[in-house]
């Protein structure tokens, strides 16, 4: 069974699939705003990922704390943003990010 | 303090004081103030000089040898350099305090009534007693240092008495052009006092631990207190040949056998300290090549004109080379250039003269010309004459010039002579006055009787010219005495020009002016009849003292004539022919006025008309104006405008403020683009940023 032995590496890779793949969700999407807060969600994910294989293979558990605390910010990270949002809608009218430009120099 | 000291402190300052009360308190004093505080101190100033004065002329002639100095304050001290204000009291300041006080007091009462409809009278009258300060300053002055401040203290009067109807731009182009010309002429004294400062220093033998000289060269120098630019010390150094080692000589020689490098040349010190000052001399006294300033000075108000472009401020040239007699007499070229320079003035003035239509040209071109008469009697030598012709010359030319303001005011500020004729009936008092002012400038009297001395002033000092210019042994005394016999002819020929085109025949004035043409109120009357006074007598009361029999003992320690000087002697011995000379040109003048102005008029109005080449060069004052426009003027604009266009705005404005600018801002453009505002970009550039800091980290950890 060796062949299918789970290592650090497997749970590193995933999280850095996650990661990217989160990364590319910000970049990539031109549409919704809602979408980029899902990509950043999906950093932090595979950022809680690193910590717990971390925390498991090193036998230490304030890793996993730390991926507790990392989960609330999220939550309170997207209860935030999603407010923000909704009143966005409400004074533009759109969501989309081609419009989200007021920043523009 | 004797009363000598005391009035001749009160007669200088006075003015000054005078000039900043009303000047700075002219809204707490109001016209009537203003004009009665600076007429009054001028009026009283005026009685104390002529009390020194007449003290001077009558008086015991012993004090006059010595000139006395009263030291008011040390102003400059450094080194050998030192410079007092003081008021220098000899015969020439006495003299000169006498003419300045009492034209000025006369032209301020004349004011009052000549300048009463004016809204800035007090202005006018504060800048009157500043120019009356100042003129008072540079002819006290013991040091060539104060002598400049007073300098250019009149030129600052002119200045704003020329621009004084600021709304004119004529005025304000005149009084740029006489400010700018006469810093061309200043622009030599400067040069001038810097090359006596450079050569008036003591031996290094004789210079003490404190740089102060040692009292064995003062001793021997014959001077009490050393100064390189006061009066005392350069001119007994000079007399004196005392040793003198300039900056940088490797050794002390006598002041006479200095040389200086000037533009290249090796040239005689005191001989370049002369010219430098004449040209100084020759800007302020509107002298060829310099003149050209005076005639556009009649812009000013008429008051103006009579007491500083007449009687006072361009005489300052002449009394300057006579306060500096003990220069020229050791002088070779510079003398001869003041001779010839004055000569040529004179006669070129005159002709110009001849072509002009402008009441007050006429005059000023009549003053240009006297001016010339001056310059060459002191160049030959005839410093006396040259002072007594200043004397007498302010009180004739100032009444011509308030008679001209009378005929303009009368006239309602009509100018062209063309325009106005047949004034005699309207204005009999200033007919009367004119034609004594006429009678005095070209010289009527009686000549070569002896014994019987009669005639106006201009007769008494334009004759011991003349003849001193034909008795002196000068190589350009010839040259000076033709010119100046052709320029009294020409002198006469235009002084009745005046008269006649004037007062005489039919009028050309429209019919409404001359129907309120008028003679003047008392107020300007009166300083008429007072200078009308002084053009008859002043002449006769003072030929003895100032050129005759007691002049030595009346000029006494400041005027310095040679031992070889025997001008004002050998004139006594001219032949007949030349005692007669000026009295014929005077005549001849005036008959060929009385056939060109009252016989056939029509002849010089056909002659204007069809503008012969002789005639335009005369009203086109010989060209000058022309080409110094076309010299200095435009090259001056040409060089500014490669400054201004090339040089500022390319070059400087370019390479600093608007290069940094622009950088700058194309910079903040550039960088403003990459605030795009969408969300992605910035996230990108953090990302990216994170990635290439954690390398850094991470490859910094290998090493």
């Amino acid at each position: 069974m060796s062949g299918l032995e789970l290592s650090l590496g497997h749970y590193l890779s995933v999280s850095a699939a996650l990661f990217v793949i989160g990364v590319f969700g910000i970049f990539v999407n031109r549409k919704n705003i809602i979408v980029i807060l899902m990509a950043i969600e999906l950093i932090l994910l595979s950022v809680n990922v690193n910590l717990v294989a971390f925390s498991v293979f090193n036998g230490n558990i304030i890793g996993q704390v730390f991926a507790m605390l990392v989960l609330t910010v999220a939550a309170a990270e997207a209860a935030v943003g999603l407010a923000i949002l909704v009143v966005y809608f409400r004074n533009r009218g759109a969501i989309a990010v081609e419009d989200v430009n007021v920043l523009r120099g | 303090m004797s009363f000598q000291e005391l009035a001749a402190l009160f007669i200088v300052l006075s003015p000054g004081i005078a000039a900043a009360i009303a000047g700075l308190g002219q809204r707490a004093l109001g016209d009537k103030g203003s004009m009665a505080l600076t007429t009054g101190i001028l009026v009283i100033a005026a009685g104390l000089a002529s009390v020194l004065f007449f003290n001077q002329v009558f008086g015991p002639h012993e004090g006059a040898a010595h000139s006395h100095t009263l030291v008011i304050a040390r102003w400059i001290d450094v080194g050998t350099f030192v410079a007092n204000w003081a008021i220098r009291i000899d015969t020439l300041s006495v003299v000169m305090m006498f003419v300045v006080t009492s034209v000025s007091a006369l032209v301020h009462i004349y004011s009052i009534g000549y300048m009463a409809d004016d809204p800035h009278r007090s202005r006018f009258f504060a800048y009157l007693s500043l120019f009356t300060f100042a003129m008072l300053m540079l002819v006290t002055a013991d040091n060539f240092i104060q002598l400049f401040f007073g300098w250019e203290g009149v030129g600052l009067a002119s200045y704003l008495l020329i621009g004084f109807w600021y709304k004119k731009p004529s005025a304000n182009d005149a009084a740029i052009k006489a400010f700018v010309v006469n810093r061309v002429g200043d622009f030599g004294f400067a040069l001038g006092i810097m090359a006596l400062v450079f050569m008036i220093q003591v031996p290094a033998e004789f210079v003490g631990a404190d740089g102060k000289p040692v009292a064995a060269y003062l001793q021997q120098a014959g001077i009490t207190q050393f100064s390189s630019v006061g009066f005392d010390t350069v001119f007994n150094i000079i007399v004196n040949n005392v040793a003198v080692q300039p900056i940088g000589a490797p050794a002390a020689m006598p002041i006479q056998s200095v040389t200086l490098d000037f533009l290249g040349q090796h040239v005689w010190g005191i001989e370049i300290v002369g010219v430098l000052l004449f040209i100084g001399a020759m800007g302020k006294s509107a002298q060829f090549f310099l003149h050209t300033w005076l005639p556009d000075a009649m812009e000013g108000p008429t008051p103006v004109s009579a007491l500083i472009h007449a009687a006072t401020m361009v005489t300052a040239g002449v009394f300057l080379v006579c306060r500096c007699s003990y220069l020229y007499e050791h002088t070779v070229i510079a003398a001869n250039v003041v001779t010839i320079i004055g000569a040529v003035t004179c006669f070129f003035a005159a002709t110009v003269g001849l072509a002009q239509n402008d009441i007050k040209r006429v005059v000023a071109y009549s003053t240009c010309s006297q001016l010339g008469y001056m310059f060459f009697a002191a160049g030959l030598g005839a410093y006396q004459a040259a002072m007594f012709h200043l004397f007498t010359h302010a009180f004739f030319k100032a009444l011509l010039f308030l008679s001209a303001g009378a005929v303009i005011h009368g006239m309602h500020h009509e100018q062209d002579m063309r325009n106005m004729g047949g004034l005699r009936k309207k204005m009999p008092l200033t007919w009367a006055m004119m034609l004594i002012g006429t009678l005095a400038l070209t010289g009527v009297g009686i000549p070569a009787v002896e014994g019987l001395h009669i005639g106006f002033a201009g007769f008494f000092s334009k004759d011991a010219i003349i003849e001193s210019a034909y008795a002196s042994h000068d190589a350009y005394g010839p040259l000076a005495f033709w010119l100046s016999i052709g320029a009294a002819f020409l002198t006469s020929f235009y002084s009745w020009r005046l008269m006649f085109m004037t007062f005489e025949g039919k009028t050309r004035a429209d019919h409404h002016t001359y129907d309120h043409a008028h003679d003047p109120p008392w107020v300007m009357v009166v300083p008429l009849i007072l200078l009308a006074v002084g053009a008859v007598a002043s002449g006769l009361v003072f030929y003895d003292a100032m050129v005759d029999h007691h002049q030595a003992a009346f000029w006494g320690s400041a005027i310095y004539t040679s031992p070889e000087n025997h001008v004002l002697h050998d004139r006594h011995e001219v032949p007949f022919w030349v005692l007669l000379a000026p009295a014929g040109a005077w005549i001849g003048g005036l008959l060929f006025a009385v056939i060109f102005y009252l016989l056939a008029p029509s002849v010089p109005r056909k002659m204007a008309a069809t503008g012969g080449p002789m005639h335009s060069f005369l009203s086109h004052k010989w060209y000058f104006d022309e080409i110094y426009h076309f010299v200095f003027v435009r090259g001056a604009v040409l060089l500014g405008d490669l400054f201004w266009k090339v040089g500022d705005k390319k070059i400087i404005d370019g390479m600093g403020p608007d290069g940094v600018t622009g950088v700058a801002k194309a910079g903040a453009g550039g960088l403003s683009r990459l605030h795009t505002g969408f969300l992605f970009h910035y996230a990108l550039v953090i990302l990216l940023a994170a990635v290439v800091f954690s390398a850094f980290v991470l490859l910094g950890q290998e090493r």
